[in-house]
């Protein structure tokens, strides 16, 4: 797998560190409550198919990325600078 | 029909004519008082504990595909009563003890082999933990033995044990530990659950669930709608998917483990290996091949192989710890696609659903939970109680924050185990 990271171009994936959904991105209010708070760090949808993650180029210029690609196929389908997707 | 030794022999000398289908294939009727979602070793072990030991038998196993075709053929076969916390050392106890009956439970040859598990260790802090873990399996009634560098190069002599980076120091050893045939263990549980009256239903894939006013009322199938008065989810590997049918999300994160086998060799591991730096765990099958594997690859995947990076992480372990391994060749790799949660322990639970059961999120270690997680699971579908030896596994855990179950220290959220 590679990742074309929106700095440096297209790279080995082991340049990246994974962290999980980009819905962590969307960090609620400290006081959004209990569910809101289960949903963020906990539930996850887990598509088979579709999905949008953070990877953070760790070897590579340090920025974090929303990469867009399929867990059933592992194709890379879009990367964008996750500072711009970032409520 | 019983296997014996006598029957071998007969059926030896007379052509092997006279064995039958080990499970009939029926048609799904229109309704059970219990579908279990997954025809897996779990699935196949909860259906044969429901008839066992509760009498229940009007129960139907839906598998999308062919019995023990996910993740109970997908595995390193390794059994192992070697936990740590409260929650997880009573109940990998009470499966072990399961698995050391089950040959003679079942009549069916699984191949369980106690050939003892060695975890080593390489400096003093990982000593004083494994001599900690030791006493608490010790203290759960397990076996446990801590060997020093000596004992072990008598029992090891091929690790390299003065790598310069990872020297090794000694090792727990875990006698009662092994691994087992993981194919045969799906087939003796579908046997002797069909046996007992079960319909396993393959080619069968669960389409819907059903819920009236909070209760359930049956699924949807590619065969047809099924009624049922209660449903169990045991489908590690896309727990999600399944749960979303009942309007759940779940706290679990798919990963692909990849796993290997090298050509045939002459028996030279004689035991369970794992190595205490890399994630690195070996041991030979009977077929002579070297199984091993490593860590996951670490990013949500459900796609049935991993990528070279971990590959070549794995085989690098491998190489630091027992340097002969170099000579062999690798005959092929597989991926198993794994439910993570975030603490790295399963959920075993009832539902918001009345009637809808759960039992997904086994990590890396589903296998030898195999006989366990079927029986405590039956448990808890016929009782509607938790068994004593699984009460920790629940799936409000993570949002109420009572009762993780961090084995690995390591913290409670995705992306650490």
């Amino acid at each position: 797998m590679r990742i074309t990271c929106p700095l440096c171009g297209e790279r080995d994936r082991r340049e990246f560190y994974y962290k999980g959904h980009a819905l962590e991105l969307n960090r609620p209010t400290p006081d959004a409550g209990e569910e809101a708070w289960d949903a963020y760090v906990y539930t996850r949808e887990n598509p088979a198919g579709e999905t949008r993650d953070l990877w953070y180029h760790e070897g590579g210029c340090g920025a974090w990325v929303v990469v867009t690609r399929n867990t059933v196929t592992h194709e890379v389908l879009a990367t964008e600078l996750a500072r711009g997707v970032r409520r | 029909m019983r296997f014996s030794g006598l029957r071998v022999l007969k059926e030896g000398l007379t052509g092997n004519r006279g064995w039958a289908p080990h499970w009939r294939d029926p048609e799904p009727k229109t309704e059970y008082d219990i579908v279990i979602i997954g025809g897996g070793g779990h699935g196949l072990s909860t259906a044969y504990y429901l008839a066992k030991e509760h009498g229940l038998t009007n129960v139907a196993v839906l598998e999308k595909g062919y019995l023990g075709g996910g993740n109970v053929g997908r595995n390193t076969t390794i059994v192992r009563a070697n936990y740590f916390l409260e929650g997880n050392s009573q109940f990998y106890s009470h499966s072990l003890k399961l698995w050391e009956g089950l040959e003679e439970d079942l009549n069916y040859n699984v191949m369980h082999s106690q050939r003892g598990i060695i975890n080593l260790f390489h400096s003093d802090g990982q000593r004083d933990a494994a001599a900690r873990r030791g006493n608490m399996m010790i203290s759960q009634g397990d076996d446990a033995i801590l060997l020093g560098r000596d004992e072990l190069r008598g029992m090891l002599p091929y690790l390299n044990y003065d790598n310069l980076r990872f020297p090794i120091y000694g090792g727990l050893y875990h006698p009662r530990g092994g691994t087992a045939r993981h194919d045969a263990v799906a087939w003796g549980y579908a046997r002797g659950a069909d046996s007992r009256g079960v319909d396993l239903i393959q080619n069968c894939e669960v389409t819907g669930i059903d819920i009236k006013n909070g209760k359930v009322t049956g699924v949807q199938t590619t065969r047809g709608a099924i009624r049922a008065r209660k449903i169990a989810m045991v489908v590690a590997g896309r727990s999600s998917q399944v749960a979303a049918m009942a309007g759940m999300r779940l706290p679990i994160e798919s990963h692909v483990l990849q796993a290997f086998v090298t050509e045939g060799l002459k028996p030279c591991i004689d035991h369970v290996v794992t190595f205490g730096m890399g994630h690195f765990y070996i041991s030979q099958s009977d077929k002579g091949g070297l199984v091993f594997g490593g860590d996951i690859d670490f990013y949500a995947s459900y796609a049935a192989r991993g990528n070279l990076p971990t590959v070549e992480n794995v085989m690098e372990a491998g190489m630091a710890l027992m340097p002969m391994i170099g000579k062999a060749r690798v005959l092929r790799s597989w991926g198993g696609i794994m439910d993570m949660s975030p603490d790295g322990s399963p959920i075993i639970d009832k539902t918001h659903v009345e009637g809808l059961y759960l039992n997904c999120g086994w990590n890396y270690g589903g296998f030898k939970a195999v006989p366990g997680s079927g029986h405590v699971f039956a448990h808890l579908i016929a009782t509607d109680t938790y068994h004593e030896n699984a009460t920790g596994f629940r799936l409000d855990r993570f949002r109420t924050g009572r009762g993780i179950i961090d084995e690995e220290g390591k913290g409670s959220q995705h992306n650490l185990h």
